[in-house]
């Protein structure tokens, strides 16, 4: 098990990474932090899916020069997958950041416990 | 290939292009497109459940030219019409519960980014129901994450956009955890389409390979649809989400919002795992386990508030609890009794949030349980109806709720393991439904002296009731002819796989 980790280093590193913003995403309370675990996370799943796709001493999958065997280049479909989990992480992320500004506009604070517990003295 | 088959593409097509084009539009005509693409989905889909109803199979329809490995699909089979036609009635009855509240809670030049909001929300629901690729199951799901989070926040006060904040984290946590069992999921198989990873995952199964990765797929994308759904543990979002934004938002949300990533899930177990793989690979008991816990803490959390919105949203996360017990059965029984459930829930539960806010209105716009003492004689017919869906939730003969339950019974007893457990939590929770339903309706029905506050007469607001009579008439239609649509459902449960 030991030797595969090894030799799959790309896909261990994912992992670690995904765990790190997975856990940042939840456990911070500052809204900013928990913003940049999302993203954390959502980059370790496209280098999980690059480190996939890719196979060793093959080309992009851009013809040139004629070469069309199948042969000559890497996996395309994770290349496919990885750009439009960017779009939406990229709008996901646009919504936090909106949400964030609008708290911070109202509450002064980046703090969601503390905002929880001022929306609680409000008693609304 | 019969034109019938054009359509489930076509409604979601059509879902998408309103979307764009309100953007653009007034209010009110923002609000006719919304109506009128209701409605055309309603027919769209009724059409397609008759026509897979009379050929008794389901079909695939492939989006652009490419064949079966490489495009993509839809599949549509006799349960996805039948989610569909009922998803499309109750939004359109939530929405016109919640038309006059909508007015006075949202700003006036923001309502038209409502009904774009709406559009969206039904596009994303359909393509859950009817997608055969896993990928755009993942883009749709986030759709509909990102539709429901403006739904919560398009009423714009402190509470919503904290709620609307925390939905997001716990959403965007479950899609986290799901685009990452896909992705393994494709690492697996080499596929994107339902049909061929099911192909490859019997392979795998049947040589014993990947073992470990398969579990971990499979329990990564349960969680993470769990999540979103707030099953019991992740339900910390919901109650404020569902007891501050304004009512058709609640009724939306919790009627259908959490039934679509339900809804995906099913489809993975049926048509992506394979229901043995899946049944053998433990992670079935563990949603029976929180399905269980869900039922008794949801309603103990209920019984203790004393705020009627957030009570029904608390009510909501016990009922999550069935239809996750159903589904972590094991057995198509089980599996039945959760479809049935998740129609009858969806019924049920957004006639509580338009029938509260009929009985909030008559006092004082108060949500506290003490100011709602006599409510229902100042408004007849939001009593009436709250009456109709208590009575339902808690199980009594006549209502949908009654059916769900002794499907869920029926399911149990025909389980070894499991019976014991689930039936004594079935009963524990139904007792408890009751305690704090019926102290509900029995307050509403106490009478006071002297008006504090004004009643309501009929003529004021006949659309408000004529759209409870409809919701009474959904649920009295679920409880008593129940037994075409169990056999639609279970013809339906069949076709899936």
């Amino acid at each position: 098990m030991g030797a595969n980790l090894f030799a799959n280093y790309g896909e261990a590193v994912a992992m670690i990474l995904f765990g790190i913003g997975f856990g940042n995403l939840l456990l911070q309370s500052n809204l900013i932090k928990k913003i940049i675990g999302l993203n954390i996370m959502d980059t370790a799943i496209y280098l999980f899916l690059a480190e996939k796709g890719y196979i060793a001493g093959r080309a992009a999958p851009i013809v040139v020069d004629g070469v069309q065997s199948m042969e000559a280049y890497i996996n395309p479909i994770p290349s496919g997958l990885v750009l439009t989990g960017i779009v939406v992480s990229v709008s996901v992320s646009a919504l936090m950041l909106s949400i964030t500004i609008r708290l911070y506009r109202r509450y002064h604070t980046l703090d969601l416990d503390e905002i929880s517990l001022r929306l609680k003295k409000e008693g609304l | 290939m019969d034109f019938v088959q054009n359509f489930p593409a076509v409604s979601i097509l059509l879902c998408l292009f309103a979307g764009i084009i309100s953007s653009g539009l007034r209010k009110k005509a923002a609000r006719s497109v919304n109506i009128i693409l209701i409605l055309i989905v309603t027919f769209l889909s009724v059409c397609t459940l008759f026509y897979t109803m009379g050929t008794g199979e389901a079909f695939v329809y492939v989006m652009g030219r490419f064949p079966a490995p490489w495009g993509n699909e839809i599949r549509a089979g006799v349960l996805g019409p039948l989610m569909a036609l009922f998803f499309c009635v109750i939004m359109l009855l939530s929405l016109e519960g919640g038309r006059k509240k909508l007015v006075d809670e949202v700003e006036e030049e923001k309502t038209f980014l409502y009904y774009v909001l709406m559009d969206l929300l039904l596009a994303s629901l359909l393509a859950l129901i009817y997608t055969n690729d896993l990928f755009t199951a993942y883009v749709f799901v986030e759709i509909n994450t990102i539709a429901a989070c403006g739904l919560i926040m398009i009423r714009q006060n402190g509470r919503t956009i904290e709620a609307a904040a925390r939905y997001m984290i716990m959403s965007l946590l479950g899609s986290g955890l799901l685009l990452m069992g896909i992705c393994m999921l494709y690492d697996l198989t080499g596929h994107l389409l339902m049909s061929n990873i099911r192909e490859q995952v019997i392979y795998l199964y049947s040589a014993g390979e990947y073992r470990i990765p398969l579990l971990v797929t499979i329990a990564l994308m349960s969680v993470g649809l769990a999540i979103k759904s707030a099953l019991f543990p992740f339900h910390a979002w919901l109650p404020d989400a569902y007891g501050y934004s304004t009512v058709s938002s609640a009724a939306v949300l919790s009627s259908l919002v959490s039934k679509g990533y339900i809804l995906l899930l099913i489809k993975i177990i049926y048509r992506v795992i394979g229901f043995d793989v899946f049944y053998n690979s433990r992670i079935i008991d563990v949603l029976f386990a929180f399905g269980l816990m869900g039922m008794i803490f949801g309603s103990v959390s209920a019984i203790r508030e004393n705020d009627v919105r957030r009570m029904i949203a608390f009510s909501s996360v016990a009922q999550i609890g069935y239809i996750y017990m159903g589904i972590g059965m094991g057995t198509q029984a089980g599996m039945t009794a959760s479809v049935f459930h998740i129609l009858s829930h969806a019924a049920t539960k957004s006639l509580l949030f338009i029938a509260a806010i009929g009985l909030t209105d008559v006092s004082g716009g108060s949500r506290k349980l003490v100011e709602l003492t006599g409510a229902a004689y100042r408004n007849k017919w939001a009593g009436a109806a709250f009456t109709v869906g208590s009575l339902s939730m808690v199980g009594v003969p006549l209502f949908s709720g009654f059916i769900s339950k002794l499907l869920f019974s029926q399911a149990a007893v025909q389980n070894g393991t499991k019976m014991l457990p689930a039936l004594i939590v079935l009963g524990i929770s139904t007792i408890l439904n009751a305690i704090y339903f019926m102290k509900t309706v029995i307050r509403i029905y106490t009478p006071v002296e002297s008006g504090k506050y004004k009643g309501i007469q009929f003529m004021k607001m006949k659309r408000y009731c004529l759209t409870l009579v409809c919701f009474v008439a959904l649920n009295v239609i679920l409880g008593v002819f129940s037994q075409p649509i169990v056999d639609l459902i279970e013809q339906g449960l069949v076709m899936f796989s």
